[in-house]
């Protein structure tokens, strides 16, 4: 395999994503997880950027990193929960020895297939804001419209559950 | 594909994650986590596979909207999920997915 | 520079890319001490004080056979100019405290993310007509990045309280947070209704179509986005939660000191409390460039003047006008400081939710409208169209406002409760028994 630039600026994402990754399930405390979290889902964003898609790599921070994660670390520091700590009972190596093997049995089953293509000249500019605006009141109008609606189901919702009951 | 194989890597820790841990807002964003390593496969199917030489524009835009939905769909779970972890712990000063057992009966 | 074009294209590559990350530190950068500076004068002159005025005055001695004879007896004036360069220095010598049983990693990492997010905001502003004139990229989502980097400063603030192991630390992240994520949904729409206005993501197309003579009538006049009424609204919400995000006054709930003593960085001290400090000042002065990008036009001069017109093409020309913008925005911040008092938390929300919000909801559903006449029917409908809507919209808000202060009790007393004492109540009414 060729060592190319696209090459090395994947690796620069993709080691700290992974790394991140592991930190969000290995750390003990919530914030420091939620902090790995964040930074994943930063870098993940730029690796969208490499795949030339600019719009879901930027919703992607203002979506994530910008509301969803801001509103776990507005949570963490809310509850301030105390440490739950971590029991060592059989779950632990039981349930890493099932992550390795659901890895190692869809690695093996999905990599070979697809072989390491090189990347093919783009035709379509897929990831440009215009295409995907085109494209979301077109032909996806519908699932945007219903997609809507369960935001709006999730906002009420949520409005009902934080609030105080006052009776 | 690298980026398939960062997908499967982070999916599968997203799935450990889920099944070790006891707090419920780390199980939450293990879930985040999972569904970010979907999100990976469908822009990087997108752009390598439909993006190219022969294939339609509508095929190949199938690959940012599953994202954006999914984003969406993201954003509303979090919203209520965060609100009932919030009301159980007002109700039970202890958030422990495992004694967490009033349905059990 | 010929080495330069000899070496292999991915290098010249990584090279311009760190000249570029350079180039956009350096207009946000800079200009720190001179608005600190500007910042103390301004204000005290407002506030009928003198300020500053005296650092970095030299007189050399009239006698003295150390000083060269064309100096003796001279003196320089810098008005104060040095104040803020030795505030920095003291600041950066004294001995870095950091308390016992802080999370050392967060405490350290939160002033950190303040000064990514202050020098990277401003990395898609167009300085001038030429790509080579905004400092990072000119990407097609450029205003969708300025909204993706400054909701991470909710980050610093919150990972600083949080870490600090400090009650009013904790007060002050949680109120910084629940703050920004407040204003940052009405800051978001009311850019949205500028976005559809000019049809583009892209920072300098926003420009661009500000660029037309004032409603194509008044040739002289650009049509910039403050002068339309969809922009007007849309400027006033922006401007309110610029302010807000940047958490100045009268949005410092977060650092309020009579309340919380110094809010989130009440633990900060030296270094980290210096980089709050620059980190703060660099976002003013970038979200006051945003404004002028997006609702004052740019790089453009305030007048269409056929003899002005060949100094636009001029780039540094632009970079001037569009730093004076970034000035007058400046100047409005201290103004609005030194006017209005601090909100309180629940006003503060109040404002936001209820009235922010909505009103840029519904501007942007008549910018909507607007653009769909205009499309339709041609601009003299729209207009009609348009201010009809705002019209409408006016009426209804005069209404509720009438129904709710209608139904709304007026509270008569107000009741104190005292710590550790009995309680008792403090009525407005005189001559009321007291009880113990």
């Amino acid at each position: 395999m060729k060592l190319t630039p696209e090459l090395i600026i994947f690796a620069m994402l993709a080691g700290p994503a992974a790394l991140a990754a592991v930190g969000v399930v290995a750390f003990g405390s919530a914030i420091r997880s939620a902090l790995c979290l964040v930074f994943n889902f930063f870098l993940l964003a730029f690796l969208y950027f490499t795949l030339s898609m600019d719009m879901p790599g930027i919703s992607q921070i203002v979506v994530y990193s910008g509301a969803i994660m801001v509103l776990f670390v507005f949570v963490i520091m809310l509850l301030n929960p105390k440490l739950i700590e971590e029991r060592k009972d059989l779950k632990r190596p039981f349930g890493i020895a099932f992550g390795v093997v659901l890895f190692g049995i869809l690695a093996s089953q999905v990599l070979p297939v697809l072989g390491f293509e090189g990347a093919k000249p783009v035709v379509h500019q897929i990831g440009s804001p215009n295409v995907i605006g085109d494209a979301l009141f077109s032909s996806y109008v519908f699932p945007f419209e219903v997609i809507s609606i369960l935001l709006l189901v999730g906002v009420v919702g949520s409005v009902f559950l934080a609030k105080r009951r006052t009776d | 594909m690298a980026y398939i194989g960062l997908s499967l890597f982070m999916f599968s820790t997203g799935v450990v994650g889920v099944v070790i841990r006891r707090n419920p807002i780390v199980i939450f964003m293990c879930i985040e986590l999972m569904l970010n390593a979907v999100n990976l496969a469908f822009l990087s199917f997108a752009r390598y596979r439909y993006a190219t030489e022969g294939h339609s524009l509508n095929q190949a835009i199938g690959g940012p909207m599953m994202v954006i939905f999914v984003m969406a769909v993201a954003a509303a779970e979090v919203a209520v999920g965060l609100g009932i972890i919030m009301a159980i712990y007002r109700l039970k000063e202890e958030v422990d997915v495992d004694e967490l057992n009033l349905l059990g009966g | 520079m010929d080495w330069l074009h000899n070496l292999s294209p991915a290098i010249q590559d990584v090279l311009s890319a760190i000249g570029r990350a350079i180039l956009a530190i350096i207009p946000i950068f800079a200009p720190v001490p001179v608005i600190i500076w500007y910042e103390r004068r301004l204000l005290s002159w407002m506030q009928d004080r003198i300020g500053p005025n005296r650092t970095g005055n030299i007189t050399f001695s009239r006698t003295s056979k150390m000083v060269p004879s064309f100096l003796r007896g001279k003196k320089f004036k810098l008005f104060g100019l040095a104040q803020s360069i030795a505030d920095g220095l003291k600041l950066f010598t004294k001995e870095d405290i950091m308390p016992d049983k802080t999370d050392r990693v967060l405490f350290i990492l939160a002033p950190l993310i303040a000064l990514f997010v202050a020098l990277t905001l401003g990395c898609t502003i167009p300085f001038g007509g030429d790509i080579r004139f905004t400092p990072v990229a000119d990407v097609n989502v450029g205003m969708l990045v300025i909204l993706a980097i400054s909701s991470l400063g909710a980050y610093s603030t919150v990972l600083a309280g949080y870490s600090s192991n400090n009650k009013y630390s904790l007060m002050g992240g949680l109120r910084a947070s629940a703050q920004l994520i407040s204003y940052e949904l009405a800051m978001g729409i009311a850019l949205a209704a500028m976005v559809m206005n000019s049809g583009s993501l892209r920072m300098t197309d926003i420009v661009k179509s500000q660029d037309a003579p004032l409603y194509g009538v008044v040739s002289f006049i650009p049509n910039w986005n403050v002068f339309t009424p969809m922009g007007f609204i849309s400027a006033i919400v922006f401007g309110v939660c610029m302010i807000a995000e940047t958490n100045r006054p009268p949005f410092d709930l977060p650092e309020a000191e009579n309340e919380l003593v110094a809010g989130y960085h009440t633990e900060y001290s030296t270094k980290r409390w210096g980089i709050f400090m620059m980190a703060e000042y660099m976002a003013m002065f970038t979200f006051s460039m945003i404004f002028a990008t997006v609702f004052l036009g740019g790089y453009h001069f305030p007048i269409r003047w056929d003899v002005l017109a060949p100094y636009e093409n001029m780039y540094l020309v632009g970079v001037v006008v569009m730093l004076t913008k970034g000035a007058v925005g400046l100047t409005v911040y201290i103004w609005v400081r030194a006017t209005f008092p601090r909100l309180r938390y629940d006003q503060l929300m109040n404002l936001g939710w209820k009235f922010l919000l909505p009103l840029a909801v519904v501007n942007l559903m008549i910018t909507a409208t607007w653009i769909f006449a205009a499309k339709v029917y041609g601009p003299m409908a729209a207009w009609m169209v348009g201010l009809v809507c705002y019209g409408v919209l006016f009426i209804v808000w005069a209404a509720i406002r009438h129904q709710a202060k209608k139904t709304q009790p007026q509270f008569q007393s107000r009741s104190v409760n005292m710590v550790n004492s009995p309680r008792r109540v403090l009525d407005v009414v005189p001559n009321k028994e007291v009880t113990p």
